[in-house]
């Protein structure tokens, strides 16, 4: 048991929870642009995935890591494109539409490597430590986004009281599929930290559940860059324990193990009571001269 | 259709139906169904199949056997059932992700009693199963619900927990006390409970095929979700906490309660789902039981118009779409994963031309309110 | 008013859609001179690197020898994870006349036992299990994954040099229980001192997972690795990027992923069942028997990664557990 506290593994809990919690950062960070903006985006899933694989297949045949981040991020704003014309200018309802994002993403991703790269691949990918330093970025850049600019505040607005941000001129519309495109730009890099640097490869389902994990967390973050930080740092950090501890063969069954993380973040939330209001206008499509 | 519209006209006016209105509707959706298999076609042509074949297939695979026919609505009663849950958590404005793990607590709950039970005569031990896995499932969702009324925790967090949490406590428990003995003795200790006994299992309704008496019971509930939420001061107070909950305060209503207790009959209904997947067509609990339910029931409520009576007729084509797309996988071998994307474009695409129609009929009747004048 | 006219809308695409309702195709023959056709059912995708990879392999192997697609007809549904839809598979296979209906996956059982009693002409396959369910044409397969994990068990014993061993798993169960069981007894049976530390992540497919799993191991100070499940692709790529660690597969080859540090995998070679069913079935004998891939009846293959150079000595261990499995002086229990 004390095992447990020496200073190899609290390093190595460390090194872990920052690289279990990449992906998670950046798809959360994503998520909360747009919820900020009044959509919610359930087919963040979709979205890694199909950005995990363009930066793969990209990185796989150009050689070149930096195209395949690249060819992520296109990917994801497309993706962003087609959730904002059904939810944002057809007026969907956002949690289906999320939903079927989310399957399209995972049938044309899973379809694509299927009938291009084929089978399992890998690459020499970005080194471990470069994506964690890269995950700094969007915490300060998306907190002066949000708190800082002109920008960030009409997205706060069109999320609060779109008719109030409509009639002093700002375009609901134009803001929305600006945030939506943003936050799936960044599900596409998350996809990609995956596929370009933690694990360097695809398989099809890669993701396995993170985006909506990724989607959890912009709640108990209460859609604030830093408490966001602080659940995906949470999550990561215990999911890193329970593995030491399956390792270090601590009595625990590994079933239970692996639940710690999401009962943890419960209880967290629970706890502290963190009771952030969410965007007045979330999951409410804007109708002029109705809302 | 958003989430919190529900109709507020007066009764006598929901009686009358705009059959021009229906007509565009029903044109509307094939339309939209048409441009999501175009694509479709598309990319069956890329993948060197034949479009047409495909999609024959797909129809006639669906509604040209009786196998097929049956097979739609076996699939359809789970997703009627966590449909109807998620009708009632919606209608009060609560978002359950959870019906993932509401069902496996529904499907564990079915296994472990009916396994600990074996010897009571069936009329007993299926309505006791049944109610349990009920109750498992209301649990299940009871605490994100109590969480949400108390502490204000966001049900869509402690949802998206609870199933990652419920997956490995089926785990576990597959792993270890529900395990099939069987499995132990030949050495494979596969992850499946030992089959259940006979006296739990529902009746089939047509030889040869999977579907049981469990459709049913699932169209019954669906009415009695109905005459709930329509024809009860319980279900009245659900829906007036959806559509406004600061009036509702005003008016008195405990809106904490009410979204609490709507969570936890969603979990109920999900749970039912799990119940009947495993005594009405596995006959034990195998992983994988949840099949993704919990996700497609959400689309089938929306879909639905989140109208419990709506649901029966959405969850049956849902169903119906999963079955032949399918068939198609099988008849000119693409792929599976265009079967999901394929899935994933339908309920882009109709879910779209939803406000198409809204703003089309919102027009005719302002049209014919002048014309009135 | 929206929600009732959507409800009509749905009630009158049900009633036109029901009215368009065709009679059953009927069912073709697989008659004399025909190619023989076969189906399979997988839970995983072709592309998994392990349990179905495996399978549609040896298919596509068979098929070659038979002399390709005129010869032997080969259906597949892949993904098919979802048991309702396997069941509905596995029965449009066999109603459209297939020889041999597959069903590769262990959680197909049920739909086995109840569509076989329904097509007494059609061979069915299942696995992995042992049970046929009395009926005379029905074949179950197994692997006893129990015994390559047990060679491989020796070979990472010989060669850890760290002498801890890290395990990553999915879920403790079915061949991924019985593989790391069979190479905790491999391991100790070289050296009891020898520390191997199990991690189950919850899950067959969680790369992301797998592979912290994996750091983690190496982290703990472990230098040789093994583990089950399609997820494993996650701890190979672990053990690449640190460099001086080394893998041992099982279900597929792995060493197409690591030319210098995959020493060894268990491959599950289903060709030579497939081949026995095919001719029983030409003899008339449908089925009724289960099949174990072993070591003794070459099920069961160890194979070698010609790129990584095994000292002669650990070689000769490996090849002498073989032997005593082959020739039940050694015990391994599942």
């Amino acid at each position: 048991m004390s095992e447990i506290f020496s200073v190899t593994v609290l390093v190595g809990i460390l090194a872990s929870a920052i690289r279990l919690a990449t992906p998670y950062l950046y798809a959360a960070i994503g998520e909360s642009f747009a919820q900020t903006s009044g959509v919610v985006n359930l087919g963040v899933e979709g979205i890694m995935l199909v950005g995990a694989f363009a930066g793969f297949y990209v990185a796989l045949f150009t050689g070149n890591l930096w195209l395949g981040l690249l060819a992520a991020v296109i990917a994801g704003i497309l993706m962003g494109l087609l959730m904002s014309f059904i939810s944002v200018t057809l007026r969907a309802e956002q949690g289906i539409s999320g939903i079927g994002l989310f399957m399209f993403g995972l049938g044309l991703s899973s379809l694509l490597f299927k009938t291009t790269i084929g089978t399992v691949k890998t690459i020499v990918g970005f080194p471990p430590l470069k994506i964690p330093v890269l995950g700094d970025i969007p915490i300060p850049l998306a907190w002066w986004l949000l708190d800082k600019t002109t920008l960030g505040l009409k997205t706060k607005a069109v999320g609060q009281n779109p008719a109030a941000a409509d009639s002093l001129g700002v375009s609901v519309l134009r803001n929305r599929y600006f945030n939506v495109c943003l936050g799936a730009a960044l599900a596409g890099v998350a996809g990609a930290s995956l596929s370009l640097s933690l694990v360097n490869l695809f398989q099809e389902n890669l993701t396995a559940g993170m985006g909506f994990i990724a989607v959890a967390l912009v709640y108990f973050g209460g859609w604030r860059p830093l408490g966001i930080l602080a659940g995906a740092l949470l999550f990561s950090t215990v999911n890193a324990i329970q593995l030491w501890v399956q390792v270090l063969g601590i009595g625990i069954p590994a079933d239970i193990a692996v639940m710690l993380p999401y009962l943890l973040t419960i209880v967290a939330l629970a706890v502290t009571a963190n009771r952030a209001r969410q965007p007045a206008a979330l999951n409410k499509p804007f109708e002029r001269g109705e809302n | 259709m958003s989430v919190a519209s529900a109709d507020t006209l007066p009764r006598s006016r929901r009686l009358s139906i705009d059959w021009v209105n229906a007509a565009f509707r029903i044109g509307l959706l094939l339309l939209s169904l048409l441009f999501a298999f175009l694509i479709g076609a598309v990319v069956l042509l890329l993948l060197g199949a034949n479009p047409l074949v495909a999609y024959s297939t797909m129809f006639t695979g669906v509604f040209g056997s009786v196998y097929g026919v049956t097979q739609s609505l076996v699939k359809a009663t789970p997703l009627l059932l966590v449909g109807l849950g998620i009708c009632i958590a919606f209608r009060a404005s609560v978002i359950n992700i959870g019906a993932e793990g509401q069902l496996i607590l529904g499907a564990l709950m079915a296994t472990w009693f009916s396994l600990q039970f074996r010897t009571w005569p069936s009329w007993l031990l299926i309505p006791t199963t049944i109610i349990l896995g009920f109750l498992a499932g209301a649990a299940w969702g009871f605490i994100p619900g109590i969480l949400k009324a108390r502490l204000e925790v966001n049900e869509i967090l402690t949802t998206v927990m609870m199933n990652a949490i419920a997956l490995q406590l089926m785990n576990l428990l597959l792993s270890g006390p529900l395990i099939d003995p069987a499995g132990i003795t030949a050495g494979t200790y596969l992850a499946q409970s030992e089959r259940l006994p006979e006296a739990v299992w529902l009746p089939r309704l047509v030889p040869q095929t999977l579907l049981h008496s469990g459709a049913i019971i699932a169209v019954l509930l669906a009415i009695a979700v109905y005459i709930f939420l329509w024809r009860t001061t319980i279900g009245y107070r659900i829906r007036a906490v959806g559509l406004n909950p600061d009036a509702s305060r005003y008016a008195g209503i405990k809106v904490p309660f009410y979204q609490a207790l709507s969570l936890t009959l969603a979990g109920g209904f999900a749970g039912l789902a799990g119940v009947v997947e495993v005594i009405g067509v596995q006959h034990r609990l195998l992983e994988g039981i949840t099949s993704g339910y919990g996700f497609s029931g959400i689309v089938t409520a929306l879909f639905g118009g989140l109208h419990p009576l709506g649901v029966i007729p959405a969850s049956w084509l849902f169903g119906s779409l999963l079955v032949g797309a399918d068939k198609m996988q099988r008849a000119v071998q693409v792929p599976s994963a265009l079967v999901d994307m394929l899935s994933g474009l339908i309920v882009l695409f109709v879910i779209g031309s939803q406000w198409i129609a809204n703003r089309w009929s919102k027009r005719r009747m302002a049209a014919a309110a002048g014309a009135k004048r | 008013m929206k929600t009732r006219s959507w409800l009509v809308v749905l009630l009158v695409m049900a009633v036109l859609a029901a009215g368009c309702a065709q009679p059953a195709a009927p069912a073709a023959g697989g008659a004399a001179g025909k190619p023989l056709r076969v189906a399979v059912v997988m839970p995983s995708a072709t592309t998994d690197m392990a349990f179905s990879q495996s399978m549609f392999e040896a298919l596509k192997g068979v098929q070659k020898e038979l002399g390709g697609e005129k010869a032997m007809e080969l259906k597949y549904s892949e993904n098919m994870f979802k048991v309702p839809d396997a069941a509905a598979a596995l029965r449009d296979y066999a109603s459209q006349g297939f020889d041999i209906v597959i069903g590769h996956g262990s959680q197909y059982g049920s739909s086995i036992q109840e569509i076989a009693k329904d097509f007494p002409k059609t061979t069915f396959a299942w696995g992995t299990d042992v049970n046929t369910f009395g009926l005379p044409n029905v074949y179950a397969y197994t692997a006893a994954a129990e015994e390559g994990g047990y060679v491989n068990g020796v070979l990472a014993g010989k060669l850890s040099k760290a002498k801890k061993i890290g395990v990553t798993g999915p879920v403790e169960v079915g061949d991924a229980k019985t593989y790391i069981d069979g190479f905790v007894q491999g391991v100790e049976s070289v050296d009891k001192n020898i520390k191997v530390s199990k991690t189950w992540t919850g899950s067959f497919s969680d790369v992301a997972l797998m592979t912290e799993a994996a750091k983690t191991h190496i982290a703990s100070g472990a230098d040789t690795l093994t583990g089950s499940s399609q997820s494993v692709v996650g701890s190979i790529g672990a053990a690449k990027d640190k460099g001086n660690v080394l893998w041992f597969g099982t279900q597929a080859d792995q060493a197409s992923l690591g030319q210098n540090f995959v020493v060894a995998s268990q491959v599950y070679d289903w060709n030579g069942i497939l081949k026995e069913m095919i001719e029983n079935r030409k003899k008339g004998k449908l089925g009724g028997e289960k099949f174990v891939l072993q070591l003794k009846n070459g099920g069961l293959k160890i194979s070698y990664n010609p790129g990584y150079k095994l000292p002669d000595d650990v070689k000769k261990a490996g090849d002498a557990a073989i032997e005593g499995i082959k020739s039940g002086s050694i015990k391994v229990n599942p």
